[in-house]
Order: structure tokens, then sequence, then C-alpha cells
């Protein structure tokens, strides 16, 4: 995205546009990122419920993949899902690795 | 048609604030600011105006509350002194960096400790690069004046800036003078209604107010925030040509008396110039060439005017009623000596330190300010860069 220049902006950084934080891509933040294994996944939504952000996508009902343009690794999701039989959903792995 | 009354500042400001008839007022009560506040408020009791007004626990949470006001649409007041002025400080930055137009008389008080009443200018000098408009009054007449016209300033589309109107506590806020009053309705189309910038209670456009904003954005906001501060001059004679109008009573950045064919002046803020002019003419009818110069419009400083004023004197002496102890010189002096800066050609310059917590500023003191400068010329040495005066050793 190209950053405005000093004459573009709103006096004060008033925000114009209702709902715009979906702009914000926060994903660069992240140190950790959360992997979603299908496999152990129940379909209890907790991690789209629990999401801070909006990095959870959900399809049809059903859990879909993450975005990570807006995921920031909180790992809060990680810690909430119940998982199949002790196996966690989702896991976090350290960014780089 | 005006009306003269004898009156002291603090009931001029008032008396101003109820022909605007602002909003929303919050405000805490300060010496010597508590008599302008206590008036508008029994305004706001009689039913004189229809402002809303907000009681507050400190002038931290005024000046919060201003922020909201302002924020959700209102046209916003408040007023203090001193202490009261550092605490708001951390508020100030917010009102200008969200652009809020709020209007505050500000009634000239010394910071403690040691804890002190009566006027100086330390409260002011403190807050003058916070981002507002500053305009500083010499009497109550212009005190109430400038209250006016602030509105037209601060609350102007181009610009959008809180504004404060510093006047001398004690000296000019509790004195009685005499002063002329515009009729109500002359004032009160004189600033006109309101109009708002992207309010926060307009539902059908929804705004955010206070964004964080980090290393992509922050420096490009505040070089907006200094570049809107370069038309405030502008603007600030636009509307003094209108005032001039419905008034009579002229107003510029700043007041140059005497000092077209000068070659010593005076640089002095507010009540202690009006002293000065009697010196000035003192000096004048011994045919001395001596002048002055009032700075009106503070933030922002006009620069390239006031250097253009001054460049031809041969010998200027700044009279700070504030100190930066520890620092250089006291705050006038730093602003006059940069707007002289970019000049080959330059008066000799002194700094003298008068009148802190009030202490008296005599005509005395003028003259011996002008006489040091006189030597000045004559000897193109300076003994001494920067004095207190009137104190004891």
């Amino acid at each position: 995205m190209k950053l405005k220049g000093w004459r573009e902006l709103t006096p004060g950084a008033v925000i114009l546009e209702a709902g715009n934080a979906v702009k914000f891509k926060t994903g660069s933040w992240r140190a950790f990122k959360p992997i979603w294994k299908e496999e152990n996944c129940i379909q209890c939504l907790f991690c789209w419920l629990f999401c801070p952000d909006m990095a959870v996508k959900v399809k049809d009902g059903k859990r879909a993949a993450f975005d990570y343009e807006c995921c920031k690794g909180c790992g809060i999701c990680a810690l909430e899902c119940p998982g199949k039989k002790g196996k966690k959903a989702i896991v976090m792995v350290e960014e780089g690795t | 048609m005006s009306k003269v009354v004898a009156a002291t500042g603090n009931e001029a400001v008032a008396n101003a604030l109820r022909q605007v008839n602002p909003d929303v007022c919050a405000a805490y009560p300060i010496t010597p600011q508590t008599e302008l506040m206590q008036r508008f408020a029994s305004f706001v009791s009689d039913g004189q105006v229809k402002t809303e007004t907000i009681l507050v626990e400190s002038e931290h949470s005024a000046m919060s509350a201003c922020v909201g006001a302002a924020a959700a649409g209102g046209r916003v007041v408040t007023a203090t002194s001193s202490q009261g002025l550092a605490l708001m400080w951390e508020i100030l930055f917010i009102a200008s960096g969200l652009r809020l137009p709020i209007v505050m008389p500000v009634v000239n008080r010394a910071l403690s400790a040691p804890i002190n009443i009566h006027g100086d200018h330390s409260d002011a000098m403190g807050a003058r690069d916070a981002g507002w408009i500053q305009l500083w009054s010499e009497n109550a007449q212009e005190a109430y004046d400038n209250t006016i016209q602030a509105f037209r300033i601060a609350e102007h589309m181009d610009t959008r800036l809180p504004a404060m109107i510093c006047l001398d506590g004690f000296i000019i806020s509790h004195s009685i003078e005499r002063i002329e009053y515009l009729e109500d309705d002359e004032v009160k189309k004189f600033v006109g209604e309101y109009r708002q910038l992207n309010p926060l209670l307009n539902i059908e456009h929804p705004v955010s107010y206070g964004p964080l904003i980090l290393t992509d954005y922050y420096m490009e906001y505040r070089k907006a925030h200094n570049e809107v501060m370069t038309k405030v001059p502008g603007i600030v004679l636009d509307v003094a040509k209108d005032f001039e109008k419905i008034s009579g009573r002229k107003y510029s950045l700043f007041d140059a008396y005497r000092l077209e064919d000068a070659e010593i002046a005076l640089v002095i803020l507010n009540s202690a110039a009006g002293t000065s002019k009697d010196i000035v003419d003192e000096f004048r009818s011994k045919g001395v060439k001596a002048g002055l110069l009032k700075p009106r419009l503070y933030r922002p400083f006009p620069y390239k005017e006031i250097g253009e004023a001054l460049k031809h004197l041969k010998a200027v002496c700044v009279l700070d009623r504030a100190d930066a102890f520890g620092g250089s010189y006291g705050p006038v002096f730093i602003d006059i000596a940069a707007s002289l800066y970019r000049y080959k050609e330059k008066p000799l310059l002194i700094n003298k330190i008068y009148g802190l917590g009030g202490r008296d500023y005599f005509p005395e003191h003028a003259a011996l300010v002008l006489n040091e400068l006189i030597e000045i010329v004559k000897t193109g040495e300076i003994k001494t860069f920067k004095e207190y005066i009137g104190v004891r050793e």
C-alpha cells in the first residue's frame, strides 16, 4: 500500500471510514505463527470465537484457513483449542523456522 | 453601537463568553481565573446563555471534557491559570493534535513552588509549544476583543486549532478599567454559527477520534500540524480587519509602537507594555528615538514580520516575565533572537527578566532599560546579556 503524504491526511487523524480496521494489516507483528491441523479439528469454532482480531476465517459454517495478514500470533486460538483425543488442531510455530 | 462600562478583565472576558454563548464549558476554579468562571457560571444559572456547564474535579478533567465535547461537535470553552494550566498540560496536546478549536482564556499567574498567586507568564510560556494558538492582551479591552476574535481564528475551517487568550493575573484580571462592549447581536453575528468538522455525534457518518499513529505516519501528522500553523497569521489579520469594522479597534500580529523611525526599542508582552509606552513617550519628548514592540500573536510566532519590524534598530531589550532556569534566555528573547538571526544587519540584543510572581514593574524600570540601550548604542558594547531587574541583591 502506498503511504500518503502529509497533505493528504485528515485533520487530527480522524478516521472517516467506519470499519476500516480491516485494512490494518498486523501480520508483520507476529513472532509465532498458528498452524491449523485439520485432521485434529472438531469444528468447535472456539478459535474463531476467541480470536481478538479477524484472523480465523469461517466459510459455510466451517473452519477455514487463517488470514495471516491479520494474525498477530497471540496464541489464544492455540491455547483455547480443545483438539481431538489430546491432539491440538492449532499449534504455534516460531516464524522463520 | 457599543456600551462603555467599568469592569475587571475577568468580567470583560466572561461577558465575551456570554455574548458568544458556547455549547459547552468545563472548567475548574483557580485564582486568579476564579472570578471569570464564577461570573460565567452566573450567566448559566440566570439563563442568559444556553451553555452546558460540566462540573469536574480537576483541570486535567476540565480539558478532557472539553476535548470530548469539541470532538462531539460543540463550540467549547474553558479558562484556567498557573497550576491549572500545568495540570492540563497532557491534554493540551490532545486538543491540538485532534485539531479541536477549544477557546481558553488563560489568566497568567506564576507557578509553584514557592506558591504564589500573582501575575507572571511562566504558566502560558510552559504551554507555548503545545500546538495551540496564543493571543496575548495588554489590558481588559484587548482581552475582551481577543476572546471574541479567538473563536473566529480557532474555528476557521482551514486551521481548526485551539486558542489561548492570555491576560495578566490581578493586574488585568482584577483591576477595573474602562471597556467598550459590543452589542450582543454584533458579537453573535461576528462569531457566526458554529461549523462542525467531522463531529462524533453525526451518526449518519460514524468517525473515530484518537487512533494510534506509529512510525509510518506520526511525522506526517506533525508536519501537517506545523504547516497549518503557518496559515494562522493570515487568518488573524483577516479576522482583525472584520473586527475593526464592528469595533473601530485595530489589531495586528503585534503592536508596533513608535517603532518605524526608532533606534532603540523594548519588546514586552501584556500589561507591562502599557507602562512602557508611557516611558517611550517620555524619551521621545526628550528627543530619544525610542519605540516598543508588543507581540499579540505569540503562537504561531510571526518570525518574519517581527524580524522585519525590528531589523533596522540599533539596540533592543526583550523583557521576559518568565525565565528558563538554567537555559539561555527568557522565552520571548529566544523567539526575538531567532526572528533576527536571518539578517546580517541586526540590533544588539539584551534580555531582562522582570515582574516574576507579580513583582511590580515600574516606569523607572522601563527608563533604566532605555538608558542602558542608549549606552549600548553609544559604546557598541553589551556589558550584561541577561539580567534580573527589580530584584534585591
